[in-house]
């Protein structure tokens, strides 16, 4: 059979692999080979060895960045994940008008984050009003903004997945569980979360990275302000590419180093949640 | 079920049905500030217009006429629709071959596409920026390449997952009785596949129907603009920022995303589900 097909390489994988080397391959070599280079237009670079780098990494806003979308991540994770749990165990509870329920939670996931951010910011500055102050004057406003936001758009999401989680746990384990005496809470913590382990594996590193990923909507609710103090990582590099002159290597620079933090953290927390994996 | 268990399950429904209506409450208070003047918008965000601040359609005839905003509406649903179909049809082939095929290429092509999933897109954007400045590619039509190119990552991985759950002795037997390659594909081994259409199909059209970022970076913003450009570009543009046509362009922007939802929801949950499993 591999013979017959082999032929039609061209027809069957051609198309996708030149538009993956165009739309993919091609951009992340030269951005490995430009985050060692100074550039404005990649005709004009030259090798600058690692002093991009050293840059990047001494740029205090940089750093702010860092700090700040870390602390970002970590909240977003436990809020979304906590209340997302929260709301499949009820929903998956006999009681009626469950499926309306998830309807409505699933559906800000689909609001593209441009249109999320706006919609925010017209209800926090109206809440902010009374108070004479707006999102745009405190950089933890812009922090528990986007953290209200981000729960809105994604609790649905991971709702969804720990429903289907929760529906594939044999009822009769629970059943056992009740029969020897297991309360309620004994039955959540010692049956129900164990078995949803590799649920939570997704939901947990999805938020992780969608928190460090998260551009749209930062650029759309503050926009870095006040004075790029809610700035985020993503939208730090974007700021340093196209805001500052003379700063594209340590654009791309910074993008590497966001790039090796994100495969990183995600190996990392695969690791740690996988090894809490029981076999059903 | 005892009476104190319907009782619980009672206030169930009542705590959840408040607990929905807040959560759809943003969207409200957007649809009738989109029918508000625009100085009363950021003053009284919260009160329903009344004689004084009512505005009828204006706001949305504002957005329209000044800004554009339906061919925007025109070119997101252009651009989604065209990289979704090609993403489909050309991931789904090469996935079928390179499962099938086993050799250091395919498996090489493989690993590539696990690989692209993991890669933010900042990594690559400016050099991305770069190539399709250079190739041209700054159109709708470039644009479809580009989404084909970056998007085949994760929907190569899934139909990988989905074809190696397939049997081989179907394609066998047609292979010997005589049907080609291409015609095995179309005939036996894409309607085998629909479920993962559907599912790769959703996942792709809800991140193209979003995005901001690739087309902002990537297109001719002065000749097109997709919703999300145009909605940044109403609010980014220095001077005077029109809140009526903001509101009335969030309420249009919302509207297509809602009944596409109604209409495929079923689909759409199966879809994230197994998005989720896989990726």
């Amino acid at each position: 059979m591999q013979k017959a097909i082999k032929r039609y390489f061209p027809i069957f994988v051609l198309p996708t692999v030149l538009a993956f080397l165009i739309g993919f391959i091609v951009p992340f070599l030269m951005g490995i080979g430009l985050s060692f280079c100074e550039f404005t237009t990649v005709t004009d670079a030259t090798f600058v060895g690692i002093s991009n780098y050293v840059k990047a990494v001494q740029d205090t806003v940089f750093l702010h960045a860092f700090w700040y979308t870390a602390a970002f991540a970590v909240v977003s994770l436990v809020v979304i994940n906590v209340l997302a749990f929260a709301i499949a165990l009820a929903l998956t509870q006999n009681m009626r008008g469950t499926n309306l329920f998830r309807t409505v939670f699933f559906m800000p996931n689909l609001i593209g984050g441009i249109v999320l951010g706006y919609i925010w910011q017209l209800i926090f500055n109206g809440v902010l009003a009374p108070f004479s102050t707006t999102l745009n004057l405190n950089e933890w406003y812009g922090f528990w903004g986007l953290i209200i936001l981000v729960s809105w758009q994604q609790i649905g999401y991971m709702m969804i997945i720990y429903i289907a989680g929760l529906q594939s746990i044999p009822g009769d384990v629970l059943e056992a569980a009740a029969i020897d005496g297991a309360s309620g809470p004994q039955r959540l913590f010692k049956v129900t979360i164990p078995m949803m382990m590799p649920s939570i594996t997704i939901c947990t590193f999805l938020t992780m990275v969608n928190g460090f990923k998260l551009f749209d909507q930062n650029l759309s609710l503050t926009a870095g302000e006040p004075a790029k103090m809610s700035e985020m990582l993503a939208l730090n590099i974007y700021n340093t590419f196209y805001g500052r002159t003379g700063w594209e290597g340590v654009g791309q620079a910074k993008a590497v180093l966001f790039f090796i933090l994100v495969v990183a953290l995600g190996l990392i927390q695969l690791r740690l949640t996988r090894s809490k994996e029981v076999q059903q | 079920m005892s009476r104190r268990k319907t009782l619980v399950s009672h206030l169930g429904t009542v705590f959840f049905s408040l607990v929905s209506v807040l959560y759809i409450l943003p969207i409200f208070i957007v649809l009738f500030n989109s029918f508000k003047k625009k100085s009363f918008i950021n003053l009284q965000p919260f009160t329903l217009p009344d004689k004084m601040t009512f505005n009828g359609l204006e706001n949305y005839t504002a957005a329209i006429d000044q800004y554009g905003f339906l061919d925007a509406v025109g070119w997101t649903v252009f651009i989604t629709v065209g990289s979704v179909l090609a993403i489909l049809i050309c991931t789904s082939m090469c996935a079928w071959f390179i499962t099938r095929v086993n050799n250091a290429v395919t498996r090489g092509i493989y690993l590539l596409c696990v690989f692209s999933m993991v890669v933010p897109f900042q990594m690559v954007m400016f050099t991305l920026s770069l190539v399709t400045d250079r190739l041209g590619l700054g159109t709708p039509w470039g644009l479809i390449i580009i989404y084909l190119g970056f998007g085949a990552g994760l929907a190569v991985f899934m139909f990988c997952g989905f074809v190696k759950s397939i049997p081989i002795e179907i394609e066998e037997a047609a292979l010997i009785d005589g049907c080609s390659p291409l015609r095995t594909f179309f005939s036996v081994v894409l309607p085998i596949m629909q479920p993962t259409y559907i599912s790769v199909g959703i996942l792709e059209t809800m991140w193209i129907w979003n995005d901001f970022l690739l087309p902002y970076l990537t297109l001719d913003i002065k000749s097109y603009k997709t919703i999300s450009i145009i909605i940044q570009y109403m609010k980014g543009s220095y001077g005077r920022v029109d809140m009526g046509a903001i509101m009335a362009a969030l309420i249009m922007a919302i509207i297509p995303v809602v009944v596409f939802y109604l209409a495929c929801q079923k689909h759409i949950i199966k879809g994230v589900a197994a998005g989720a499993v896989k990726g």
